[in-house]
């Protein structure tokens, strides 16, 4: 009979905490509403950055074939072509630009002269890495496919949560993974990151995520629900939330140093996808399921119409665990 | 709980086994597993934004389709009328969506009897099930009407795209790219994905040419100058030529002599005299017949080889041409008199196709996605591993082993399928490794509170699973909800990134309610633990 192996360990949450999240409701209600309303401000006033996925025309990824790229020579060469806005940005090295070049007025046709033009006036100094177009017509059906399938994405996870759940949990974590949405949307427009169809999978990771994380601890809340009937809401949820946070804490450490791999190796045609996810995973997700998602759930009256059935039977003893 | 079967052990380290076995054709090269049975080549298939090359998205012009379908609707309603030996009192004409004929109000009921068998059933697609390809109506004054329908112009369009996709097979196999994809998509495009094509303008040059090929007779009744500053003869009209022709207006018949339908080859070559670049052709019999007896009647007269309403040269009959073979030559390049060659062989597409959207990711960037991929996947795993021993010890050990497993099943489900890996695909391994983790860290912090409460080991380690795993399933079914939807809703690269999620979400399901606890049942029947320190 052997005992478990003694590893030196590292303690990452000690047990038993006993922090009063639930009281923190007063501060973090108003400050998601005010960061809420602030992100909806930026979307409609400051806009998203949208990539050509979602507004068409022409993207081209080029490396220069003699040392760093004159930035400014090539904005002189492109701009004198008569194609409208185009704009060059740095992208990696000092080789590497990113020329991205309007939709074109007259329909799919011009965008592909438009190319073609581009083509020529770059000539044979830069190696095209990559080249985009997309035109009107599937620009505008990527952005309505998208829409409609973030959408319809939360109402199925809606649906789940209603049939696994009182209807109250539903309420609170569309509440909250709404709440994540519209920060994570408000913080793209802050900072002008490209929206692409991959920042519709950030967005879709995030959602998933987050509701990952919002169910564990309404599991949590719910068995807690079944097993002390007499606890008063805020106790008990902050019992869950306790509970939960060691296993939420490390959860997020991994996932943090995956998306940090990602984001220090992957490059950067990834790199705006990472900075996404980390801001909607790491920053919100986790603040949404402890101090959104588990309080809301006292407004939502779960437990009370609990407490009332008991008040009224008194002879029925509590079941203990 | 804890005790498990030897059946069922032997069952879940089957399926891992077998699962991570399709896995390994990924590591060999090509040409070895070429040389293996066809069940064990299945492998993954790197996406386009990986190994680099172009997709090309094209659409069927609708508006091309519908001016085809009236036009022959025009010509069948002049021909029935003219059989009928009813007298117009004014032809056929075009109007919107409909032919519109006028006959004398005595001719009507006649007229619509003859015009009846225009309108067809049309075949059993879903939706179009009942509908007829024409409206015929009376309008009133002698005013006979028939419109096309929409299930008409929709079943035209799917068959437009079925030829299409066809003939741009022929084409791009005859360009010699290697291991091209052309698939219909949707019910008016046609998707084309050329492997490894890091420029695809001559690949959008061949297949967005309609190449409708026709020769016709010179007009000489009048010159073309006098047709421009009037109007030309009601049977013929002015043709521009091509860009390599100087664009001059020719006034040509309307009537064609032959067509590329009657094509039966076309070769590139060059003129035996001026060496300059050509294209040699031959008719089948008909299409021989037909040019011999032309050529024969208007020897001294130029002809008119005209492609997608453009001539491409003109020359003059010198003779009779009666071997129903011939050459084209008009300023070609090498490359572009190929380029004809091609696309005659291949056939004309039925309608003008546009490219509606291009991504073209050139094989050097492919490279360097696949190996900052590699990268990061390699150094987020070595984090991942070594802060769950940090913090588990042996149990983060059990942790990695399930979770190196669930990589291995991924990987071996993805070939199964020969799913495309993409580069946000890799990202959705990496979030796998995330999650997957998380189903350990669930079940073992749930095993340290049964501990904490004071429950045996055993005890604990057996509720702690129990507990866990329900919580498992819920959350993870929210996020394959949403990986469900991205695949449903996202093209190419995205699409990727939902089928490794999806995948990944299933096999970690599996690896937490099975392997790790077959692992953690091995462990606790070896070392026996009457205390346990997973902290």
């Amino acid at each position: 009979m052997r005992l478990h192996p003694s590893i030196p360990l590292m303690r990452i949450v000690p047990d038993d905490t006993k922090f009063d999240f639930m009281r923190f409701r007063r501060i973090s209600f108003p400050v998601s509403a005010l960061l809420s309303i602030a992100a909806i401000f930026l979307y409609f006033f400051h806009g998203l950055n949208f990539g050509i996925d979602f507004i068409g025309g022409t993207l081209l990824e080029v490396q220069s074939k003699s040392g760093p790229a004159d930035l400014a020579k090539m904005r002189a060469t492109l701009g004198g072509l008569g194609l409208g806005e185009v704009q060059l940005q740095q992208f990696g090295g000092p080789e590497d630009v990113l020329i991205r070049v309007a939709q074109q007025p007259g329909g799919e046709e011009a965008q592909q002269a438009a190319l073609a033009k581009v083509r020529q006036a770059l000539g044979n100094d830069v190696d095209i890495r990559r080249e985009e177009v997309v035109g009107p017509r599937v620009s505008k059906e990527l952005l309505a496919y998208s829409t409609v399938g973030l959408m319809l994405a939360i109402f199925a996870i809606l649906i789940y949560l209603w049939f696994r759940f009182e209807w109250q949990f539903a309420l609170g974590a569309m509440i909250a993974n709404v709440h994540d949405l519209v920060l994570t949307i408000g913080y793209m427009s802050l900072t002008q990151i490209d929206f692409d169809l991959s920042s519709i999978a950030a967005l879709l990771t995030i959602l998933g995520y987050s509701l990952n994380d919002t169910v564990v601890i309404y599991d949590r809340i719910r068995e807690m629900l079944r097993r002390y009937k007499r606890m008063a809401m805020p106790d008990l949820l902050n019992i869950s939330v306790n509970s939960t946070l060691s296993r939420s804490i490390i959860t997020h450490v991994t996932v943090t140093l995956a998306l940090l791999a990602l984001l220090l190796f992957g490059g950067h045609a990834i790199h705006s996808f990472v900075a996404t996810m980390i801001f909607g995973v790491v920053l919100v997700g986790t603040y949404t399921s402890v101090f959104i998602a588990a309080p809301i759930l006292i407004y939502l009256g779960v437990g009370t119409a609990r407490v009332e059935a008991e008040e009224r039977v008194p002879a029925q003893q509590p079941a203990r665990t | 709980m804890l005790y498990i079967s030897k059946w069922k052990a032997a069952a879940i380290l089957l399926t891992a086994f077998v699962c991570c076995l399709f896995a390994v054709p990924n590591f060999f090269p090509e040409k070895t597993v070429q040389q293996w049975p066809a069940w064990a080549q299945r492998h993954v298939v790197l996406g386009l934004d990986l190994q680099g090359g172009s997709h090309i998205l094209l659409q069927v012009d609708a508006n091309d389709v519908r001016r085809q379908k009236l036009q022959t609707l025009q010509d069948d309603v002049r021909r029935v009328m003219r059989e009928a030996g009813l007298r117009l009192v004014r032809a056929p004409a075009i109007r919107g969506n409909s032919v519109e004929v006028i006959v004398r109000d005595t001719d009507v009921q006649q007229a619509l009897a003859k015009l009846r068998p225009l309108s067809e059933p049309l075949g059993g697609f879903i939706g179009s099930a009942g509908a007829r390809s024409v409206n015929i109506e009376n309008a009133g004054g002698g005013v006979i009407r028939l419109t096309v329908t929409e299930p008409a112009l929709l079943e035209r369009t799917r068959q437009v795209v079925d030829q299409s996709v066809e003939i741009i097979e022929r084409r791009v196999n005859a360009m010699g790219l290697v291991e091209p994809s052309i698939q219909r998509q949707g019910i008016d495009r046609v998707l084309v994905q050329v492997p490894g094509l890091g420029n695809p303008e001559e690949l959008i040059k061949v297949i967005g040419t309609t190449a409708k090929l026709t020769f016709r007779l010179v007009d000489t009744s009048m010159t073309v100058e006098q047709a421009l500053k009037e109007h030309p003869p009601p049977d013929s009209e002015i043709v521009y030529g091509s860009a390599a022709e100087g664009r001059r207006p020719y006034l040509l018949e309307k009537r064609v002599i032959v067509s590329g339908e009657e094509l039966t080859n076309a070769q590139p070559g060059y003129d035996q005299r001026t060496g300059e670049p050509i294209v040699s052709f031959k008719f089948n019999t008909s299409g021989a017949r037909k040019f011999a007896q032309v050529t024969t009647d208007n020897v001294g007269r130029p002809f008119a080889i005209v492609l997608d309403d453009e001539v491409i040269s003109a020359p003059v009959i010198r003779e009779p041409i009666r071997g129903g073979s011939g050459q084209i030559s008009g300023n070609f390049t090498v490359e572009s008199a190929n380029n004809l060659a091609i696309l005659l062989r291949a056939g004309a597409l039925p309608a003008k196709l546009t490219v509606i959207e291009q991504r073209v990711v050139g094989a050097g960037l492919g490279q360097d996605s696949i190996e900052k991929g590699k990268l990061a996947s390699y150094f987020g795993a070595a984090l991942v591993v070594v802060f769950m021993i940090f913090t588990y010890g042996l149990f983060g050990v059990f942790a990695s082993i399930a979770v190196g497993i669930n990589i291995g099943m991924i990987f071996g489900i993805l070939s199964f399928l020969n799913a495309t890996l993409t580069l946000p695909g890799i990202i959705g391994i990496v979030l796998t490794i995330g999650i997957a983790v998380d189903s350990n860290v669930l079940i073992y912090e749930r095993i340290r509170e049964e501990v904490r409460s004071g429950r045996t080991p055993i005890n604990a380690i057996d509720a702690g699973f129990t507990r866990a795993l329900a919580t498992i399933l819920d959350s993870n079914i929210t996020t394959f909800i949403a990986a469900a939807v991205l695949f449903f809703i996202g093209t190419g690269p995205v699409r990727g990134f939902a089928v490794t999620l999806g995948i990944g979400i299933v096999t970690t399901v599996f690896t937490a309610f099975t392997l790790t606890r077959l692992i953690v049942a091995w462990w606790v029947g070896w070392a026996r633990p009457r205390q346990l320190a997973i902290s």
